[in-house]
């Protein structure tokens, strides 16, 4: 390899039924300037340690499959790069606030089922039948969702929010992103049904606005921002039952 | 899904931020530094007969309780978002503490207030 340098990979390795603690294993790897961590990590799994876990696929921040700590913060290990973290040891662990369930991979079912919780699809306001053709939207109203909808679930933000780290009940970031993303399409009709979440205990309310769930998302998704929106819609929900004629 | 009853005190809490940000640290600055130092100011600003005659003003009653309440439920809020770094756990007696502790303020400067006369 040309114009390679060295770096030291401090791996968080755990296996369940074998390991009784998280250990740290260090692998010494050389690599190129182009090489991101999750090639550093390929490059462990194929020629030094086939037995080190963790999840990947598309290698250009798109699929969101391999976010991780790296150095302490979560990042995609695809858009994180070796010669950013010279001169090392780069410590590489799971993703914070979720169970192990193997060296870098860990159990995201939690996140899996509040995505089910928050109506991830459009309910039509005004159900349309084939003949009367597509549902028309201005780029004014295009705009008002479009970048919430950029989330890859990659589940960063997750282990960036330390409301989450406290308590898993609490939504979190990216599902009210997803949330807002729905809320606030001109096609859509269940707002009622979603601000009965965001109202809730386990809702917008948990947030404490410290916004590193934005500073770290890949795709520029700002769910501090849906957050807070949400907040102030939750707040004016919760005087407008007092009014009359409201439930 | 029970419903928060967050949005009220966190409408509370930032009110109490605007006003505090706005005004906080001229008050200090003023009736903590100024005064006493009589830094450019008139040097009975914060006189008793000044500060009963203001009191009693309504301008003043309404001024003094926004400001004393507004202030102790802001800080309610923050502090009670804020337990967990000293290893509290948040839940209803720590919530009660907190705002508790800012109702108590709010009752005791409005009967003052009313006490101190017209």
């Amino acid at each position: 390899m040309a114009d390679t340098r060295k770096i030291v990979l401090e791996v968080l390795r755990y296996t369940p039924g074998q390991s009784t603690a998280p250990t740290l294993q260090q692998y010494p790897i050389e690599f190129t300037d182009d090489m991101s961590v999750l090639q550093g990590l390929q490059q462990v799994k194929d020629f030094v340690d086939g037995s080190l876990t963790f999840r990947w696929s598309c290698r250009m921040a798109i699929c969101g499959s391999c976010g991780m700590m790296i150095d302490g913060a979560p990042k995609l290990a695809c858009r994180a790069f070796l010669r950013d973290f010279l001169p090392g040891p780069l410590r590489v662990e799971p993703l914070e606030h979720f169970p192990i369930e193997r060296d870098l991979v860990v159990d995201i079912s939690d996140f899996v089922d509040k995505l089910g919780r928050i109506t991830p699809w459009i309910e039509p306001r005004e159900p349309r039948s084939l003949e009367q053709g597509e549902y028309l939207q201005t780029p004014a109203q295009l705009e008002r969702f479009e970048s919430f909808s950029h989330c890859i679930n990659c589940m960063l933000c997750y282990a960036a929010c330390p409301q989450y780290g406290l308590d898993s009940r609490f939504l979190g970031p990216a599902a009210t992103a997803l949330l807002h993303r729905y809320n606030s399409d001109s096609r859509d009709g269940a707002q009622a049904k979603r601000m009965e979440l965001v109202n809730s205990e386990e809702g917008v309310w948990a947030c404490t606005a410290v916004g590193y769930c934005s500073e770290v998302c890949p795709k520029a998704v700002d769910p501090a921002n849906a957050v807070n929106q949400n907040k102030t819609a939750s707040a004016v929900s919760w005087f407008a039952r007092f009014l009359p004629g409201r439930g | 899904m029970k419903r928060s009853n967050q949005p009220f005190f966190w409408l509370l809490f930032g009110a109490g931020g605007m006003l505090s940000a706005l005004i906080g640290a001229m008050l200090v600055f003023i009736t903590g530094v100024a005064a006493p130092l009589g830094l450019g100011v008139h040097a009975d600003l914060m006189s008793h007969a000044n500060a009963i005659a203001f009191a009693r003003g309504i301008p003043g009653k309404l001024f003094l309780l926004v400001v004393v309440s507004l202030f102790l439920w802001h800080a309610a809020h923050r502090i009670y978002h804020s337990l967990h770094d000293l290893g509290i756990p948040p839940g209803p007696l720590a919530q009660a503490a907190c705002y508790g502790t800012a109702l108590l303020g709010t009752v005791v400067a409005t009967v003052a207030l009313l006490a101190i006369g017209f």
